[in-house]
């Protein structure tokens, strides 16, 4: 059994994303509870200047694998230089943020190591000096501990679920020599989302409208707005077409953990739940008094959206002075 | 073009859950199975892609007795064989032992194209579709919301947190479906009827060379120790008011002052 614990962080365009701080974060607990260091590792191209930043949230060291090869993301590049330096480095524990991109890399990296991984992990525990990993199954509906074997094992947290927490080390930057060896896929083009949306799986506010909203999103855009939150959907207003598949909420769809999470118009089929059920604090707004949204909530406002949610806006621009 | 598919069947996504007796698994007597929904949009995909570069569409799934069902739902939205893998020793086996297990089978099976769910949404671990591509040395593209062959070369349209990457290979190659990829065609009876005459081969871990022990519960990389449903939240807190502006201020003067959220 390998030494202590190892973090992927994930950056785009030259900055990390918010899970990788998450994970260093989550990486630094483990590893004084571990008695143990923090590495953490972050490929790219012209990686290094921002390498030194994770020592402010724990890193002891970290690798900064500057290749042009590996300035697009691709599972083989990333895969082959991450299982190369995890073998030389031969940690007790692998954590990265489970991003898109994340997952995509756990699931390549641990069937590479012939190891055991857990995705979408809200909590690591130790235990009688044993890892104890915590996470949602059946989209939510389920809890599970799991154990992992497998040398090193890799858990890929949930992004929102754990804090961010600054604890300073020397973060020492490292510049490991690498081989990205054979790249089968290429990244041929890029295309940013419009506007300066927030991501639903990363944001801290979520208003999610339903059937409720008869394909009118604009009350449900004004209040994510205000709140600097994203807008969320029902799988009912996304197969109606009014909404993107991105941004539907539910098993079948993202799932969500903001610190507020505002439904409207949403009655609370089962599949819904189980996609926001984790979020810090639900309200929900609906006409109908027997929705079964309520129960799954923590406030609730029997009424029409149409009337209710202007009514919010005009309450939180009073006491924001706006 | 030769497409294999990788089918699950899962409980479907409005059935409530209870925990079993022995608190690592579900109870399942009462449960609806289906096809992953995930897996509905790569069969869909695969029958799309037959219909413009010809070929036959191959259904590959790990599974029991009951599986047999959602083997055939594929089989009668166009497929045209399919194999299960139906062992006992292949039972209680964890994402990776069921990438060995499919892996394994696809040696006996034309590919040019694998096509998988992004996840299955009972045990949500992203894992399997990746772990087969790694298993059989070919690349993959996650998360696609669109594809297109030409020349022997895919490119893909995959989606990121607020970006969508179009990814370029040279076939063969394993991708796994995202929402708004297809709506898959709903099947209808007759096509029920026809598809239970049509290829469905039940083999065993020996059949497809599969040493007993390197898969299923056994060889398990990852145990459940213990499964709960998630806490109850305390019982909801209704806003009441006068009037609509009434209930409005008194929601945010709790999510303000209260919970401290606003």
């Amino acid at each position: 059994m390998g030494q202590g614990v190892f973090v992927i962080a994930e950056q785009r365009d030259g900055a990390f994303r918010k899970v990788t701080y998450e994970a260093v974060s989550e990486g630094r607990r483990l590893a004084d509870g571990l008695n143990s260091d923090l590495t953490a590792a972050v490929l790219g191209s012209d990686v290094e200047k921002i390498a030194g930043e994770l020592g402010k949230y724990g890193a002891d060291t970290i690798l900064a694998v500057d290749d042009p090869a590996l300035s697009d993301y691709s599972t083989d590049g990333y895969t082959n230089v991450l299982s190369d330096i995890i073998k030389a480095h031969d940690p007790k524990l692998v954590i990265l943020g489970a991003s898109m991109q994340g997952k995509d890399l756990a699931a390549r990296l641990a069937a590479r190591l012939d190891t055991g991984v857990v995705m979408e992990c809200i909590g690591i525990k130790i235990d009688n000096g044993k890892l104890v990993y915590t996470r949602p199954m059946f989209g939510g509906k389920i809890i599970a501990d799991v154990e992992l074997s497998g040398t090193p094992p890799i858990a890929a947290i949930r992004p929102n679920v754990m804090p961010i927490v600054e604890a300073p080390k020397s973060g020492v930057v490292d510049k490991p020599v690498v081989q990205a060896g054979e790249i089968k896929t290429s990244v041929v083009e890029r295309i940013k989302d419009e506007g300066d949306k927030i991501e639903l799986t990363e944001a801290d506010v979520v208003v999610s409208g339903g059937h409720g909203t008869n394909g009118d999103f604009a009350l449900i855009e004004e209040l994510a707005a205000l709140l600097n939150g994203a807008v969320g959907a029902s799988r009912f207003a996304v197969d109606e077409g009014w909404r993107s598949h991105g941004d539907q909420v539910g098993q079948t769809g993202k799932i969500v953990s903001p610190n507020l999470y505002i439904a409207c118009g949403i009655s609370g089929a089962i599949q819904h739940v189980a996609g926001m059920s984790t979020s810090k604090n639900i309200v929900a707004v609906n006409k109908d008094s027997e929705a079964p949204i309520f129960s799954k909530s923590d406030y609730g406002i029997v009424g029409d959206l149409f009337e209710v949610v202007p009514a919010i806006i005009e309450e939180i621009k009073k006491i924001n002075n706006i | 073009m030769e497409v294999a598919v990788l089918v699950k069947q899962v409980p479907d996504t409005e059935s409530l859950l209870q925990l079993a007796g022995d608190g690592v698994s579900i109870k399942t007597d009462a449960i609806k199975w289906v096809m992953n929904p995930y897996d509905e949009f790569a069969v869909e995909e695969a029958l799309r892609i037959r219909e413009a570069h010809g070929g036959t569409v191959t259904i590959l799934s790990v599974g029991s007795k009951k599986t047999v069902k959602t083997v055939q739902t594929a089989l009668a939205m166009g497929a045209d064989r399919a194999v299960l893998i139906d062992d006992p020793l292949a039972e209680g086996g964890d994402a990776l032992a069921t990438a060995k297990i499919l892996s394994a089978a696809l040696k006996d099976i034309p590919y040019d194209l694998i096509i998988a769910g992004q996840r299955a949404v009972d045990d949500d671990n992203y894992q399997v579709g990746s772990a087969v591509a790694e298993l059989l040395g070919i690349p993959q593209i996650s998360q696609v919301i669109e594809e297109n062959i030409l020349d022997g070369k895919i490119k893909c349209k995959k989606v990121l947190e607020g970006l969508t990457e179009v990814v370029e290979a040279a076939l063969p190659l394993l991708f796994t479906t995202q929402r708004g990829l297809n709506e898959p065609r709903y099947v209808k009876l007759p096509e029920i009827m026809k598809a239970k005459k049509k290829p469905l081969d039940v083999k065993t871990l020996a059949d497809i060379g599969v040493e007993p022990g390197t898969v299923g519960a056994a060889s398990n990389r990852v145990k459940i120790t213990a499964m709960k449903l998630p806490p109850e939240r305390d019982a909801v807190k209704m806003i009441d008011g006068d009037s609509v502006q009434a209930k409005a201020a008194s929601l945010v003067k709790i999510l303000h002052e209260e919970a401290k959220i606003l």
